[in-house]
């Protein structure tokens, strides 16, 4: 009884709250419809999705974890994981190694002109990632591309950028590089800016040589950014999807050299209409990302 | 020893800004050939006169200027959207107290670590439900208040508005959207420019999205129908990369405008977080 009337006076209090601040309230609200609606229904809607089998038309057939089954032994799948992983790997380790020099040149006292230099290497950033697939398409062409242009009068083999294994993805990869190398730089370039001068000096006066100064002061203070710049590029090269759609297709190529999860997803539910297995590859993708960021946190935490 | 340094330092950047804008250069060459051009070993390096005609064969093929209205339009009603209720939600998270306001913003951050493919079936099954394939509400209405942008007007506005200010319009029986019109928007400007731009160029750019959901051409945004135009024409390398280049120049050219605080502006929004 006396439990009840307390819960009804609590009930009561959280009314009277929400009462008085409802002006608060009211104006932050459309975000939190909006997310309901767009965000949180569609990702339980998609767990569902993933028990079931449907291809939009009939009706649709609950199937339990058949379709996880399925995807475990599914060597396509396995396939776009590698493939991503793969990508991700020899696009970020040269994107930050790259990003990180730049940011120190532009950093040193010398630079003038540093706002010219700034907007040209930031310019990649805002062009449109269809566009980049379009242009490097071009130059990575098979047969007549400015890359195989080189590579044969070098005295190399031309490689084929849509089949070969490797080459796909060194293609795919250029584009990442391209795209994102002067943004992860500015976004250096401004964690070096945030360490204080008055360190750098302390830290000479003491003796310090240039590589004790980077080690110990540079590459600790700037373990936030490399973290941001980590997880950001963990996060985006697991999403892979116009780069290798738009340079061979939504097949992935021949023997699927280019398939990455997200096109593979996009390829089951949307060329073969299958939203129930396609929901399937959205959880295990989503697994994926999250373990990743994981794995990124620990390590860059522990590099002290 | 100095000045040695110096030059090294700036034939290395510019080595860089060469690499940068090299595919710039090479889009110019084969939008201004024919596409004979482009199957020229060694290369053609050099801008032809081709240019006007190759524009011609853009407009023939896909509906250059429908597409280019499309997209301006779809942009322009979200990022007003996205500016007003991204900034009212940001500017109230900033200013005011109320119980849950800590979670609720926590929340509203953790929000934007789901990746957006998780929802990407189910949202067009939504969209199929609602009648909204091939209606722009499709491309406006879920994305109607950004989190980011809550996030990036809050910080703003935390230092920029002044509490006496607020004080004052309650003194005056400013109720609390009169308060965010009247005192905060005016005062926020400067964050609503960025977050305008940095939308803005999000949903021009954006193909995933408006691919799944826009089946007719008559409605297709300016992404959707350069992929399509690069579809249609594998050996008319000239017409696609000029359609490129028309489809890329409006914001290249609102980007270089804007470049210097846009740039600062990103370098914060990735720093505070």
């Amino acid at each position: 009884m006396t439990q009840q009337k307390e819960m009804k006076k609590d009930r009561g209090k959280v009314w009277r709250e929400i009462k008085k601040n409802k002006g608060p309230y009211l104006l932050i609200s459309p975000f939190f419809i909006t997310f309901i609606i767009f965000g949180l229904f569609p990702v339980v809607f998609s767990v569902y999705l993933a028990l079931s089998s449907w291809d939009g038309i009939g009706d649709m057939e609950f199937v339990g974890l058949r379709n996880f089954e399925f995807l475990i032994k599914d060597a396509m799948f396995w396939k776009s994981i590698a493939n991503t992983l793969l990508i991700w790997f020899i696009s970020t380790v040269p994107m930050i190694v790259l990003a990180l020099i730049i940011a120190f040149l532009l950093n040193s006292a010398f630079v003038k002109f540093s706002e010219f230099y700034k907007t040209l290497y930031f310019l990649p950033n805002v062009t449109a990632i269809v566009a980049v697939a379009i242009i490097f398409g071009v130059i990575f062409a098979p047969s007549y591309g400015l890359i195989n242009y080189f590579l044969t009068t070098l005295g190399f083999d031309a490689i084929d950028w849509h089949n070969n294994s490797l080459g796909v993805k060194v293609a795919v990869a250029a584009m990442i590089i391209w795209r994102w190398t002067g943004y992860n730089a500015i976004i250096f370039l401004a964690g070096l800016q945030k360490i204080p001068e008055s360190l750098y000096e302390a830290a000479r006066i003491d003796g310090a040589s240039t590589k004790d100064i980077f080690l110990k002061i540079t590459i600790p203070l700037l373990k936030p950014v490399l973290l941001f710049v980590v997880i950001t590029s963990t996060i985006g090269g697991m999403q892979t999807f116009v780069e290798p759609q738009l340079l061979v297709g939504n097949s992935g190529g021949a023997g699927g050299e280019g398939m990455t999860i997200v096109l593979y997803l996009y390829q089951q539910a949307f060329v073969k209409n299958l939203y129930g297995y396609g929901s399937a590859i959205a959880i295990g993708l989503f697994a994926i990302i999250m373990l990743f960021s994981l794995i990124n946190w620990k390590v860059v935490d522990q590099k002290k | 020893m100095k000045g040695f340094k110096k030059v090294l330092l700036h034939l290395s950047l510019s080595f860089g800004v060469l690499l940068s804008i090299f595919p710039f250069y090479w889009l110019f060459v084969m939008a201004t050939n024919d596409s004979s051009a482009s199957f020229k070993f060694p290369p053609k390096w050099t801008f032809g006169d081709q240019f006007f005609i190759n524009i011609q064969k853009v407009f023939a093929e896909i509906d250059f200027w429908g597409a280019l209205f499309n997209t301006f339009w779809v942009s322009t009603i979200s990022t007003i959207l996205v500016l007003f209720f991204s900034s009212m939600a940001g500017f109230v998270f900033a200013k005011f107290d109320f119980p849950g306001k800590n979670k609720l913003f926590v929340f509203t951050l953790a929000t934007m670590m789901i990746p957006a493919q998780l929802s990407l079936i189910p949202m067009f099954i939504m969209m199929q439900e609602f009648g909204w394939i091939d209606s722009y509400k499709a491309l406006i209405i879920p994305g109607l208040v950004s989190a980011f942008g809550i996030f990036w007007i809050k910080q703003y506005a935390e230092g920029a508005i002044h509490d006496d200010l607020l004080n004052a319009a309650r003194i005056d029986g400013c109720g609390i959207f009169k308060m965010y019109w009247s005192v905060a928007l005016p005062v926020l400007k400067p964050a609503l420019a960025f977050l305008g731009i940095f939308n803005f160029m999000g949903v021009w750019n954006d193909y995933l999205w408006p691919l799944i959901v826009l089946n007719d051409p008559s409605k297709h945004t300016l992404m959707v129908a350069l992929a399509n135009l690069k579809g249609l024409h594998q050996t008319d390398v000239a017409a696609t990369m000029t359609g490129t280049l028309l489809g890329t120049i409006p914001l290249i050219i609102l980007f270089l405008i804007v470049s210097r605080q846009f740039i600062s502006d990103i370098a914060a929004g990735a720093i505070k977080d």
